[in-house]
């Protein structure tokens, strides 16, 4: 026992020196036009041995170490208290909740120009999250691909502005439908697939939409991308300093307001929040409706789902056909956030991204998934100051989070149905 | 009410079913037993639709319905459950009767936005009907569990409420009493004879509790190998030589 953990250990260390030393010891330097292998300098060496010593002291008492972690009491301890009655628990969820939209409708008035920029990203990536969990989580169809539909939002609105003009507020409904309408026509295709082939073919779904984006110069520019892609209005009020349409008028002359390029933000932010809101709450019906408990119910048994009734196409078809729409929603705000969008922003890291969202929230959880899409996106952010190193701690936290909290931030809670006792 | 002619069904060079004939009349309790192996579990999913069977006729208050995908089958009014219990794990209970009255829900997507009240009266009546159900096999006071948690006796009486919800002419019940006790079967036994004369629904049974299948059949066929080997009241089987033979080995 003792001697295969000493031989682990070591193993471990060595790969930790195999893998470091090179990344982090050797240098390629530029000397006019040869370039020269350098060796690193001591600090790194030492760093890289001390690195190769703690993991081998780590996999060497790790049993000890685990089990001390675990004696240590947990944060929110599990009382023996009786728990809260189910209908004043979700009267306090409601409450809490409505609280949070409002003080986040207030939020972006009091802090920088930055942050509500980088909020907007989070809501759109919520958006994002809350449509993939209908198809992933709730009907558990693995979707790899989900990107596409993202990026049909994205361009519907792009392109019709580019050739006919169409404002933000008439493309948001056909950048929905029609990222619907692909959803409807992805799910034809896979009908019969589960797991892993299913997953294969709409990960060749999503790379055949940015190919066809790239390729296809004459309409979409191909990797140059679309630009000048108009902010949405309110009412017809512009937010830019001049009017850039025949007709509409400018929002700071309107209020008879200072011009400033924060309105303009701020508008973007509250419109990403409304329709993140809109976003949670159709889908939180659905998941009390019909159409979630039969998404569910293939998840869990597709052939007692059959037996009893349910049509495997309606059901599926549906889940594709959701989960798309509210992509195509997250399209249109990201296009008009962006105001220029390329293939490259549609790239298969974004579906990855997206889907660890939905798993590190826990698989069909809503709450679990928008604390996840904020927590990712944030994350990343917040580890600019490490700048290359980045990547790295936002891949370890998802493997301690896979390790420790397999079953996702917030595991979904059943829903209570009260009964009326028969007599 | 329903009536099998000569069906069969051929795996590749096996032919697992061959010639058989059933046919259940209304209020009627017919049993399926045979060796193991035989092929009854082939014949109810020729009937419930998950196999297309490769030759014969299955005829459902007149209706051909050989080859209609099993969704169909079970909205007319043909309902299995499972060998293995099936149910699904994750929901609750209550859910799982909900997933089952799918068909008489009012499923427009608008109208359950809305709440409209054509759609409230419909999900009332429903969880109506889950209550009464629940209520009937024991289950009310773990509304609220998931699925997957209740005993094994538990899950087994959900799965047969779970088909009575969706208000079945037929129900066709692959091997319920495997994995009950005595007193569970016992139990089991009541529920059946009750389900044929309080709601009026025929039963199609395969079992291999020769004590279940003789108190309650009105009719027994017996299969070996794929093909019929006698059919009669209770009382006719167990007198029927090949039978005995059959289970019993060559004397």
């Amino acid at each position: 026992m003792a001697a295969n953990t000493l031989k682990h250990a070591l193993f471990c260390a060595v790969v930790t020196l195999v893998i470091a030393y090179p990344i982090l010891g050797l240098n390629l330097e530029a000397e006019g036009i040869n370039v020269t292998l350098a060796g690193a300098d001591t600090s790194t060496v030492i760093s890289v041995i001390a690195a190769a010593i703690v993991v081998f002291l780590f996999q060497l008492f790790r049993e000890n170490i685990l089990s001390a972690l675990k004696s240590i009491p947990s944060p929110l301890p599990k009382t023996q208290k009786e728990p809260m009655a189910e209908n004043k628990r979700a009267r306090i969820e409601s409450w809490v909740l409505t609280g949070i939209v409002i003080l986040a409708l207030f939020w972006p008035f009091f802090v920088s120009r930055g942050s509500v920029d980088l909020a907007t990203l989070v809501l759109i990536y919520i958006m994002l999250a809350l449509g993939l969990n209908v198809v992933v989580g709730l009907a558990g169809l693995l979707d790899l691909g989900y990107v596409a539909f993202y990026a049909v939002g994205a361009y519907t609105f792009a392109l019709l502005s580019q050739y006919a003009g169409v404002s933000f507020w008439v493309a948001l409904p056909i950048g929905a439908c029609l990222a619907a309408l692909f959803g409807f026509t992805l799910g034809f295709p896979v009908l019969r697939l589960r797991g892993d082939y299913l997953a294969i073919v709409t990960l060749g779904f999503g790379e055949i939409i940015r190919i066809l984006l790239n390729n296809w110069t004459a309409l979409t520019g191909g990797p140059n991308g679309v630009g000048g892609i108009p902010d949405p209005t309110l009412f017809g009020m512009e937010f830019g300093r001049r009017v850039k349409e025949e007709g509409n008028v400018s929002f700071h002359e309107t209020f008879g307001i200072a011009y400033s390029g924060e309105h303009k933000v701020i508008f973007l932010y509250l419109i990403a929040l409304v329709l993140a809101v809109f976003t949670a709450l159709v889908i939180r019906r659905f998941m009390r409706m019909p159409v979630g408990r039969s998404w569910e119910a293939l998840r869990e048994d597709e052939i007692a789902a059959r037996s009893l009734g349910l049509s495997r196409t309606a059901v599926k078809l549906s889940a594709f056909t959701i989960g798309a729409f509210f992509a195509g929603f997250a399209g249109t705000v990201f296009a008009s956030k962006q105001g220029f969008i390329s293939p490259e922003s549609f790239v298969f890291l974004e579906s990855a991204i997206i889907l660890a969202i939905v798993v590190l929230g826990g698989m069909g959880s809503q709450i679990g998934v928008v604390l996840a899409a904020i927590a990712v996106t944030i994350l990343p952010e917040l580890a600019r100051e490490f700048s290359e190193y980045r990547m790295l701690i936002f891949g370890a936290a998802m493997v301690l989070m896979m390790i420790w909290r397999p079953q996702g931030l917030m595991p979904v809670r059943r829903i209570h149905i009260p009964l009326r006792k028969q007599e | 009410m329903l009536e099998v002619q000569n069906l069969s069904m051929r795996f590749g060079g096996l032919l697992a079913v061959d010639g058989v004939s059933l046919d259940v009349k209304e209020r009627e309790i017919v049993s399926i037993i045979g060796p193991n192996g035989a092929g009854k579990t082939t014949v109810f999913n020729c009937m419930s639709g998950f196999y297309k069977p490769s030759g014969g006729k299955i005829l459902f208050e007149g209706q051909e319905v050989q080859g209609k995908p099993d969704y169909k089958i079970s909205r007319l009014g043909m309902v299995r459950t499972f060998q293995h219990v099936r149910l699904f794990n994750n929901m609750t209970v209550v859910e799982n009767l909900l997933v089952a009255q799918h068909r008489h829900l009012n499923t427009n997507l608008i109208a359950g936005l809305l709440k409209t009240p054509d759609y409230r009266e419909r999900e009332r009546k429903s969880l109506d009907r889950a209550a009464y159900w629940l209520e009937r096999v024991g289950l009310m006071d773990l509304a609220n569990r998931e699925a997957g948690n209740l005993a094994y006796g538990q899950q087994r009486r959900l799965e047969i409420a779970r088909c009575m919800v969706t208000e079945p002419k037929l129900l066709m019940l692959d091997e319920p009493a495997a994995g009950l006790n005595p007193a569970e079967t016992k139990d089991l036994n009541q529920l059946i004879v009750s389900l044929k004369e309080d709601y009026c629904v025929s039963v199609v049974l395969i079992e291999h509790d020769m004590s279940l299948v003789m108190d309650i059949s009105d009719r027994i066929n017996v299969i070996n190998q794929g093909r019929p080997l006698a059919s009669g009241t209770p009382e006719e089987i167990r007198q029927n030589k090949d039978v005995i033979k059959a289970y019993l080995g060559e004397a």
